[in-house]
């Protein structure tokens, strides 16, 4: 039994990831938090649902429309939200994301509706590998994340683009100087860490079969979690902080009960990080 | 080349500039003077177009710049190094230099750049994996000068290149800034060492509580009373 629970916390867990990430994007840029970004992942899980559902579209074509919603919706949070707020400091952008997050929220249930909106199971199943049997949908959706962690690293180490967002989260001053538009990368920061959450919620529709208006509640705050545990400005940080927390949850469901699911995973994070506050991969002098 | 009238610069209400006048002439080596506080950096920051002038204006080569963003200062041929250096800690030297050219899409040019400034800074060439925030002071500085020269300028602004390095790369840095303005890059240097930056430059602005106050040749600076009392060490 405990082979197959780490898969489903791995599978969990590479998804808690994916929010985590958009955190470390976004906070490792502009030094500031989002409190809308579990309502984006569920703006990207409902695009989601109605491709699949109401234009019967395959899946992966409406992963990649939930994840151009989720930058399109970035994209505009930081126009509107943040942009004005640059020079404000850290309260004011802060309580407007929280507002936000309700504003996005409620008029998800004014136009779709309170209830679970079902979205149709994909890859039902199963492969053995190694002796174990395995679910095809987890194996496809940890391929998918382990493809965005890439496409990410690759986009952030071997780009222009990338290189211009590390030197504008290390000295944004110094950047603008050299040229960079620093507005340009915080928007395209913004739309990135976006739609890393957008992919995230489609999945996660797919995965549970259902999406909701309140769906980004509890996965804003796992990804968040990710992200502190991880050391909040490393990328590898947010994976191995949203895979321990998904794995915890996993074994917690297994082993103790699933009522203990959310208190055994907030509960291995408080102690690592009175352990190690700066996180598992975090700095102790924040330099990104 | 590089021409400012009257400009006045603020900071909220804060005004810092009050009708700062000064010119760089082609291939000319002018330093800025001024002790703490007295607007030298704020100076810089009107001509790269950090900040952008209440009145007055910045001309570079007859064309008005003062409205203008830091990369179209940078892609009208001025280049910085800023005060305290502002490596970024956690790229490497390579990428760092690359930072320097990031306004140009000329490939090949870049990398010929490159290679150029690790012929005259080897140093570069050997740490160029090597993360800018683990350089040394003097370090960063050559690295600071080298990232600049990659927006291939034909005006350098500097701010305060000596501050905080060892006597030893306090020499070298002169040395290098001199050698490049013998190449024929203008420069402005704005520096609190007035001894060392007199001995170079060809002319210089003395600058107090945001007004100029003296501007003479350098010769002749070195001679004024005034200065020798305020700001020589002899
Ligand atoms: N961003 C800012 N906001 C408000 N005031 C500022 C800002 N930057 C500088 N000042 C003020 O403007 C004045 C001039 O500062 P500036 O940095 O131009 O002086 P400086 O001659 O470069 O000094 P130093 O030799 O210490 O570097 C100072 O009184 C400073 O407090
Ligand atoms: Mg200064």
């Amino acid at each position: 039994m405990l082979i197959p629970q780490l898969i489903n916390g791995l599978t969990q867990g590479s998804l808690y990831a994916l929010i985590a990430i958009g955190f470390v994007i976004i906070f490792g840029t502009m030094n500031l938090v989002t409190f809308a970004h579990g309502e984006v992942y569920m703006a990207g899980a409902f695009v989601g649902a109605f491709a699949m559902t109401l234009w019967h579209l395959p899946w992966f074509v409406a992963l990649v429309m939930g994840m151009a919603a989720a930058w399109v919706l970035g994209f505009l949070i930081e126009k509107v939200a943040f942009r004005p707020l640059r020079t404000a400091g850290h309260m004011p952008p802060l309580l407007i994301t929280i507002g936000l997050s309700i504003i996005l929220k409620d008029l998800a249930v004014v136009l779709f509706g309170a209830e679970n909106r079902p979205v149709p199971s994909i890859y039902e199943q199963t492969v053995r590998l190694a002796g174990v049997q395995v679910s095809v949908l987890q194996l496809v959706i940890l391929g998918l994340a382990g493809s965005l962690f890439l496409v990410l690293r690759l986009l952030i180490q071997g780009t222009k683009i990338g290189r211009a967002m590390r030197a504008t989260a290390q000295d944004h001053e110094a950047a603008y100087a050299m040229g960079v538009n620093v507005n340009r990368v915080f928007s395209i920061a913004f739309a990135l860490a976006s739609c890393l959450g957008g992919a995230a919620g489609v999945m996660i529709g797919i995965y549970y079969n259902a999406v909701y208006p309140t769906m980004g509640g509890t996965a804003g705050l796992k990804g968040f979690a990710a992200c502190i545990f991880g050391g909040l400005t490393s990328i590898p940080g947010a994976i191995l902080g949203g895979i321990i927390i998904g794995v915890v949850e996993n074994l917690t469901v297994q082993f103790l009960a699933s009522g203990y699911r959310d208190v055994v995973a907030f509960l291995v994070m408080v102690i690592v990080l009175v352990l190690r506050p700066q996180g598992l991969l975090g700095r102790k002098l924040r330099t990104v | 080349m590089l021409e400012l009238r009257g400009v006045c610069t603020r900071y909220g209400p804060v005004q810092v500039l009050w009708e700062v006048s000064l010119t760089v002439g082609e291939g000319e080596l002018v330093c800025l003077l001024g002790g703490n506080a007295s607007g030298k950096s704020t100076t810089m920051k009107t001509i790269l177009g950090l900040v952008h002038p209440v009145r007055g204006e910045v001309l570079f080569r007859g064309r008005p710049i003062h409205r203008d963003t830091p990369a179209q200062v940078v892609r009208a041929g001025i280049a910085p190094v800023l005060e305290s250096r502002r490596i970024f800690p956690q790229l490497t030297v390579y990428e760092n230099l690359l930072m320097g050219a990031y306004t140009r899409t000329d490939g090949p040019g870049i990398r010929q750049d490159i290679e150029a400034v690790y012929e005259r800074f080897p140093l570069l060439r050997e740490r160029r994996g090597q993360l800018g925030g683990t350089l040394s002071g003097g370090e960063q500085q050559m690295l600071a000068i080298a990232r600049a020269l990659l927006a291939r300028p034909r005006l350098l602004v500097m701010d305060e290149p000596s501050m905080g390095l060892s006597p030893l790369f306090v020499e070298k840095t002169f040395e290098v800034i001199q050698d490049l303005n013998r190449q024929g890059i203008a420069i402005l240097l704005v520096e609190q060492n007035a001894n060392m930056a007199l001995a170079i430059a060809h002319r210089g602005y003395v600058l107090q509580t945001g007004r100029i106050v003296l501007a003479d040749t350098a010769q002749n600076l070195v001679n004024h009373p005034m200065m020798r009392k305020a700001y020589l060490e002899l």
